[in-house]
């Protein structure tokens, strides 16, 4: 079966074999494998990806109901010159050890942070909910993006 | 030619918080794990494995399987062509399964396929019948029956002494789950002539490599084990999990092979924390000064052996803690079942005994009525104290007194009165009426060792480099995200006064080992070694060109620049090549004793929790630390570490365990084995305690493993002064606090 999916901006086809998982068509079809396999069953956030504008684990979704779709994945996040902030502020924070999570993390927070520029701790930590890291305990995951949130706040109030 | 120009002020040297060199790749999605990994022409491989505990194999067809199309080799023990068992310290584990099946998911054949699908197709196609044994999983009858990988008894001190108040206590702690992200992975690629190139997330890879070529049969130099990025380990990765059946399946077929478990054949296929039981009992003096500890540590090691045998000897000789106690006797049993292998989680042994030690401690001052802390305090055991079951003389520095004390004058936080669901032990699933709700606060401390004991020849190899843009350190250290690259980069900075460093991560060929990831030894021992071989570098380039000092520009003599690194030109001057030992430990003598450790750390926790008491259910508000570090290399992440453990050891307490029945796992998945969330992380307030170690890189100790040992009995602690309930197992359930 053909589809084509809009991934990263770029209209792309692919062939798929049948029951694959979106994770599976990215990761081992289309060279991109950012996005994580860490469990495979929808618990761990590690896969992350933006499909038609909301957050969803990619191995939970059928690569062939993606058909259609706009799909943005981590690799589609700042580019080679700039970071996205979400990426800034965890580099700054010390939210990266193994990083095995951190591009399911870069995801989802950038979409919270689209939606919502200054989140509170609760919010941050309720968004990110869905998202296992097993090295950092959350710690510095929390203070970068409370910091991104403070500055967004700030920038906010000096705009006119 | 002779220069005048500024030294340079180099950035980045030690006790700054570094970046991290793999940071933005990491972020950017686009650095390299084992699974990431392919190659032209690729087969994937897969893995048949044991459904059952313990049984006979009667029948094995893989005809049917070779039969699909697609599907390249199928492999039995039969292929293996050099030595058919793997294992670190003792080879007792069959390659592929040799008749019998020992425990639920032990590998009996692996095969190669062109596509991960026609891979699972082909397992599936296997005929297998067994003859079901019954297996022995109960570690208590295997004590029994003297099915054991390594007893212990030690007894220190007059064994007449008696105190005049006795606590006693049955404890356990449940089998814990290192559950790093990253699954087992790795590529193999034959050389087409005879040798293999081997790809793979690991702690060690020489030691996989010494294992890798046993098996297969080849000379050491026809197998190179490289290490390709690592997502986590804590100890999962110290064993051979794929290693060997992939170098064979690349062999047989001459393709490239790749294998990636799924997470339900990670818990399969990796060894976990130990579960134990134990059996305590404290005598101390009216005073508080303990006088007397009895104990029995039973653990089950499963089926083979992997760091069982000194898995047991640590939570033996750590049994105590921190603590001056003039007699003691302690037997440690390694139980042999027929459950899932256990071996390395962050904490070895000590995590274990950490759990029955410190409730002890609290019990014994509640019977003799005085503070908790109070009495850690009376006992603390400091440098040129005895421990009191080796009775090796502490040497160095160990401020378990000062822990105690700077973590007992933290603030404590306020009364919780944020509105949001998530603050409520019910989370947002609304469960939780707030009048059900009760505050506890609990401490405990814990004493580690760093480091390999008990006369290993433990030893690190680094290769140092000057080039003209600086320099490049070689090692085969593993980074498996702890941050070891960052820490080898500010040694070389502050030696060499060079920004520029580039850490690259060598094959098995290329340079010796640089031993384990793990012990929280690779600061001391890498660490050591990177600095080391920077200064003798240093030392030699400085006296060949009668220079007085050097940096990113070159070597300076009197304020002047005399030779750029650009001139530099002899490259046998400009690398240097060391093979680094800590100072040598004893084995033990047939009562446990002798100078078995190199060095140790103490930590101390502090657990703030909300119990819902009607539910059952636990919100761990904060945990605070202060930690014995030596030296703080960089704050930053060494926060990290503490955090990621105390979260580990939080897991422990409240919601990890792997659920085994009659030797089965029943939650070998993310949705049934409960990993802690945003949404369950605590606020942590770390500080440290500067006091040098006597042997480390600028003073430091390796500070991977205390925080996740005592923040377990810590929040433990915590429910107990929240309910009033005995809480003498962790994890704690809803039942241990309702008290059904």
């Amino acid at each position: 079966m053909r589809i084509t999916i809009t991934i990263n901006g770029i209209d792309t086809e692919a062939d798929i074999r049948g029951p694959e998982s979106l994770l599976t068509l990215l990761r081992d079809e289309l060279a991109l494998p950012g996005s994580k396999n860490a469990c495979e069953q929808g618990e761990c956030g590690s896969c992350s990806v933006v499909l038609d504008g909301d957050v969803v684990c990619s191995c939970l979704v059928m690569a062939a109901d993606a058909h259609g779709s706009t799909v943005r994945t981590v690799e589609g996040y700042g580019d080679h010159e700039v970071l996205h902030p979400v990426q800034e502020a965890m580099l700054d924070s010390g939210a990266v050890q193994c990083g095995f999570c951190t591009p399911g993390f870069v995801v989802a927070a950038a979409e919270l942070f689209d939606t919502n520029p200054s989140p509170t701790s609760d919010e941050i930590r309720e968004a990110l909910a869905g998202n296992v890291c097993r090295c950092t305990g959350y710690g510095a995951i929390l203070r970068g993006l409370e910091d991104l949130s403070a500055n967004n706040a700030i920038a906010g109030d000096q705009t006119p | 030619m002779m220069y005048t120009t500024e030294k340079t002020t180099v950035a980045g040297g030690v006790g700054t918080s570094a970046d991290r060199p793999d940071g933005t790749p990491k972020v950017q999605g686009n650095f390299a794990y084992s699974s990431d990994l392919s190659a032209h022409g690729m087969l994937w491989g897969a893995t048949l494995r044991s459904p059952h505990a313990h049984a006979r194999i009667t029948r094995l067809d893989y005809a049917p399987a070779l039969a699909i199309p697609g599907v390249s080799a199928v492999l039995t023990l039969d292929d293996v062509p050099g030595v058919k068992t793997f294992g670190m310290a003792v080879s007792d584990q069959p390659v592929l399964a040799d008749g019998i099946v020992r425990f639920w998911g032990e590998p009996i054949a692996v095969v190669a396929a062109e596509n991960a699908d026609d891979a699972r197709r082909a397992i599936e196609a296997i005929v297998v019948e067994y003859e079901e044994l019954e297996p022995l999983v109960d570690p208590e009858v295997a004590d029994e029956r003297d099915s054991v990988f390594r007893r212990l008894e030690i007894r220190s001190g007059d064994q007449d002494v008696r105190g005049e108040v006795v606590v006693e206590g049955y404890y356990e702690t449940a089998t814990q789950d290192q559950a790093p992200l990253g699954p087992e992975s790795g590529l193999a690629i034959p050389d087409g002539e005879g040798g293999v190139d081997l790809y793979v997330a690991t702690q060690w890879s020489h030691e996989d490599h010494r294992q890798i070529a046993a098996s297969l049969g080849v000379k050491d130099d026809q197998a190179r084990v490289h290490l390709s990025g690592i997502g986590g380990a804590f100890g999962a990765r110290e064993d051979v999990s794929l290693q060997i059946h992939l170098c064979l399946l690349a062999l047989h077929t001459g393709r490239p092979v790749k294998m990636v478990y799924s997470r339900q054949e990670s818990f399969a296929g990796h060894v976990h924390r130990h579960p134990s039981r134990m059996w305590y009992r404290h005598e101390a003096n009216r005073d508080g000064t303990l006088v007397r500890v009895e104990a029995k540590l039973l653990l089950d090691g499963g089926a083979y052996t992997s760091s069982s045998p000194a898995v047991i000897a640590n939570a033996t000789y750590f049994a105590v803690g921190p603590y001056r106690c003039e007699s003691v006797a302690v037997d440690g049993v390694m139980a042999k079942t027929n459950n899932p292998p256990c071996g390395a989680m962050r904490g070895f042994g000590a995590v274990q005994a950490c759990f029955g030690h410190e409730t002890q401690m609290d019990r014994l001052a509640a019977a003799l009525d005085v503070d908790p802390l109070e009495l850690r305090i009376r006992n603390a055991m400091g440098p040129g104290d005895r421990m009191p079951t080796t009775l090796q003389e502490i040497e160095g520095s160990l401020p378990t007194k000062r822990v105690i004390e700077q973590m007992r004058d933290m603030p404590l936080p306020p009364p919780d009165d944020a509105t949001h669901p998530l603050h409520l032990p019910g989370g947002t699933g609304l469960t939780t009426d707030e009048a059900h709700v009760a505050r506890g606060v609990g401490y405990a401390v814990s004493l580690k060792n760093l480091m390999f004991s008990e006369a290993f020849d433990d030893f690190t190899e680094a290769r140092i480099t000057i080039t003209p843009v600086g320099v490049e350190v070689e090692t085969a250290a593993a980074e498996v995200g702890q941050g070891l690259i960052t820490i080898c980069q500010q040694i070389v900075r502050s030696v060499l006064k060079m920004e520029h460093v580039a850490v690259t991560f060598v094959d098995t060929s290329q340079i010796g080992s640089a031993g384990s990831t793990s012990a929280s030894r690779q600061t001391q021992m890498t660490g050591g070694a990177v600095l080391a071989a920077a200064t003798e570098l240093r030392d030699r380039v400085l006296n060949q060109y009668g220079g007085d000092d050097l940096d990113e520009r070159g070597i300076w003599r009197e304020g002047e620049l005399i030779v750029t690194l650009g001139e530099m030109t002899d490259r046998e001057l400009a690398t240097h090549h060391v093979q680094f030992r800590h100072p040598p430990t004893e084995a033990p003598d047939e009562h446990g004793h002798g100078n078995l450790h190199v060095d140790f750390a103490v930590a101390a926790h502090r657990a703030v929790v909300d119990v819902d008491t009607e539910l059952g259910l636990v919100r761990v508000v904060r945990v605070d630390t202060v930690q014995d570090v030596g030296k703080v290399l960089n704050p930053r992440a060494l926060v990290g570490q503490i955090e990621g453990g105390i979260m580990q050891g939080v897991g422990l307490a409240v919601m990890e365990e792997l659920v085994i029945d009659n030797g089965v796992i029943r939650n070998a998945n993310f949705t049934d084995y409960l990993l802690p969330t945003f949404a369950d992380a605590p606020e942590v307030m770390a500080e440290f305690i500067e006091e040098p170690s006597h042997f480390g890189p600028f003073g430091a100790k390796g500070a991977g493993e205390p925080p996740t040992i005592s923040s377990t009995p810590a929040v433990a602690a915590a429910i107990r002064a929240a309910t009033g309930r005995p809480i003498t197992r962790v994890p704690v359930r809803p039942d241990d606090i309702v008290g059904l």
